[in-house]
């Protein structure tokens, strides 16, 4: 090994232009690849939280028509859970976190003060709050059971709803008229990038508690239901059950899938995670070929630098250097250029990631979506060992073959 | 022709080299070229063997074998009383580095090190260590007349200088034998007559040499003369009984 580095640092590398050459080849494959995999995984964890602003482990249930028919009643026959009966059927149904009715009233007139905005507004149980991640801005609360109990008159609102009424203005404390009845706003719904959605962006809806909306609009039923369940996985069961309890309840066949049209999205967030994998996957790929590109042009150079020094070898050959003698150097200088190349690529991918994260993502539309690139450790070991692999068999085999060719041939080489 | 080698008396009665029935083929892959047609060949400690023949006759070829630069497509061969035949990579490399030292005709030094560095080489490859390294490179460099080039590259010595370093390095390890192949033909007459006055005065100290070489008159001061023709030994005799 003293005899390999005494060598290694007496031969004098290659010219200093093709080592800056090989080394630039290197770092900027690793660059690439880093680059892409951050973006992969800030684009997977942007996509977790934007599939997730909705809401996590919960169901959908819509009102539709029985498909089946049951005890003698025909197909066709339309179902609609009473906003009434949603304490009931909570009851029967320990299973589940939360039972929520929601009953939308579509293109209501919301006056503030001279400004009249035609919106949507919700009446929910108070646990939608929880469920469907409304989260109030500081200085407001969403409804309480309170509200629901009392039947008061509070008014909960979308942040794109709040501005459009308000203003600059703080609309907590304010007075709103809803179809001409006034309500107190009590909170303001936190900004949020939300990816998949059901009658609406939560940005621009408004909610009321579903006692005091069966009041004002006179309508018993509600639109959907919204289950929420402790553990994701038990999402599949959990629906099959409220179906069967409100089956029971409004005397229809347990089966009839199309009865309650469901949207799963447990399940919708399962094939989204996949979809950012496989682009994760994808990503990964471009940026190994780029290393890959970055690996040839080294040991395309390690090539041209064996075949340059093959009479060098003859002769070293020729004074006793045995077979490791002859290619540690090689290998050394390989590893080496990758090893500059790599940390310098790591360095910059760094720096670049960096500067990246101080991009606000609050107002840009792209970052929103594609979240701020993550640099990963595992990546990044695993690039190093990529490029510490290339490095060593880019030296090793071309030096391997010059010292395998008896010294006499070697010495005969122009 | 293996009887006329035992007529000539030897010079100390060791052997250093011992080749019988020696051949080489070429495989250039279309022809088969037969280098060496069976060559039986036994030089002692303290000889100077000068190795004369056409061009193309096998000189090189040789010379390549006694110095383990190449192997052999046949025959046997001691250098040392050691069977070379079987010897591993790493085994001939150490054969090269303690028993035989090299002279070429194109010098082959290494250009980018200093004349200190180049002499030093085999010695690293021996493993001596540094301190006993410098002194021995300093030595030599001294005999050979370049004690005060020591630092210099290759490029900025003369032909003559660069060939003298080469003796210094084939010097290295106190090699059982010394193999040049044409050390002069790179050389004008002068530098060429100064470096075989160097291989003299080498002789004379008691060191084995084999110099394969075009000068007549060269050859003519060597102990032996060994001439080959196509690949053969067709003449094998004491220096003092040439033409
Ligand atoms: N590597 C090789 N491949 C094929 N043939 C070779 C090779 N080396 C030598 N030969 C052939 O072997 C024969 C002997 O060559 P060699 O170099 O030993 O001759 P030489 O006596 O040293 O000649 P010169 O005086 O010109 O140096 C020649 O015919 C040559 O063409
Ligand atoms: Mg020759």
């Amino acid at each position: 090994m003293k005899v390999v580095f005494h060598l290694f640092l007496q031969s004098a590398t290659l010219g200093r232009k093709r080592a800056f050459l090989t080394i630039a080849a290197i770092a900027w494959g690793t660059v690439a690849i880093l680059l892409l995999l951050s973006f992969g995984e800030g684009l997977k964890q942007q996509l977790g939280r934007n599939s997730r602003a909705m809401g996590e482990n919960i169901g959908v249930m819509w009102m539709s028509e029985t498909t089946k028919p049951w005890k003698g009643m025909n197909p066709g026959r339309p179902i609609r859970v009473t906003i009434d009966d949603i304490p009931v059927l909570a009851s029967r149904l320990p299973e589940l976190e939360s039972l929520i009715g929601e009953a939308i009233q579509w293109r209501t007139n919301l006056t503030a003060g001279k400004k009249t905005v035609a919106g949507r507004v919700k009446g929910v149980n108070y646990p939608y709050g929880e469920a469907r991640k409304q989260y109030p801005v500081a200085g407001g609360r969403f409804l309480s059971p309170l509200d629901e109990a009392e039947r008061r008159r509070v008014i909960f609102l979308g942040n794109e709803l709040a501005e459009n009424l308000f203003g600059k203005d703080d609309p907590v404390g304010q007075t709103l008229l809803v179809a001409n009845a006034p309500f107190t706003v009590v909170g303001v719904m936190q900004k949020k990038t939300q990816m998949g959605a059901y009658a609406g962006m939560d940005k621009d809806h408004s909610i009321i508690p579903i006692s005091t909306w069966k009041a004002l609009f006179g309508r018993p039923t509600v639109n959907n239901l919204v289950l929420r369940v402790r553990d994701g996985a038990k999402m599949k069961d959990a629906i099959a059950r409220t179906r069967e309890v409100v089956a029971a309840k409004y005397g229809f066949d347990p089966s009839d899938e199309r009865a309650l049209p469901t949207w799963d999205t447990v399940e919708s967030q399962k094939v989204n995670q996949n979809v950012s994998v496989g682009i994760q996957m994808f990503l990964g790929i471009i940026g190994a070929l780029t290393l890959l590109i970055g690996g040839v042009g080294v040991a395309n150079i390690m090539y041209a630098v064996v075949k340059e020094r093959t009479r060098e070898i003859g002769v070293k050959m020729a004074l006793g250097a045995k077979t490791g003698w002859i290619t540690g150097p090689f290998v050394l200088e390989g590893l080496s250029y990758t090893l500059v190349g790599g940390v310098a690529g790591m360095l910059i991918a760094s720096l670049l990631v960096l500067g990246m994260s101080f991009i606000p993502t609050d107002g840009n539309k792209v970052m929103e979506f594609l979240g701020t690139p993550k640099l990963s450790l595992p990546i990044g070991v695993a690039t190093a060992s990529i490029l510490g692999v290339i490095g060593l068999l880019a030296g090793y085999f071309p030096a391997r073959r010059a010292a395998s060719i008896d010294p006499a041939a070697t010495l005969r080489y122009e | 022709m293996s009887s006329r080698i035992e007529k000539h008396p030897p010079a100390s009665g060791r052997p250093i080299i011992e080749m019988a029935g020696i051949r080489k083929v070429y495989d250039t892959g279309k022809v088969q070229v037969e280098a060496l047609k069976g060559i039986d060949l036994r030089i002692e400690k303290g000889e100077f063997v000068a190795i004369v023949g056409p061009s193309g006759s096998g000189k090189s070829t040789l010379m390549n074998l006694v110095g383990c630069l190449d192997t052999p497509s046949g025959g046997d061969y001691f250098i040392g009383g050691e069977k070379v035949a079987g010897l591993t990579r790493d085994q001939l490399a150490d054969v090269r580095n303690r028993r035989v030292g090299f002279v070429f005709q194109a010098f082959n030094l290494l250009p980018q090190i200093s004349a200190f560095e180049n002499v030093e080489m085999p010695l690293v490859f021996g493993g001596v260590p540094p301190k006993a390294r410098r002194a021995k490179v300093a030595g030599l460099l001294e005999r050979v007349g370049l004690g005060d080039r020591m630092d210099h590259k290759p490029t900025e010595l003369s032909g003559g200088q660069m060939q003298r370093v080469a003796i210094a390095r084939a010097l290295a390890m106190d090699p059982d034998i010394v193999l040049a192949d044409e050390p002069t033909g790179n050389l004008d007459t002068t530098s060429g007559t100064d470096i075989m006055g160097v291989f003299l005065d080498l002789w004379k100290q008691g060191s084995t040499l084999v110099v394969i070489t075009h000068d007549l008159a060269l050859a003519r001061r060597a102990s032996r003369i060994v001439e080959i023709r196509d690949g053969r030994i067709v003449s094998d005799r004491p220096a003092e009984q040439a033409a």
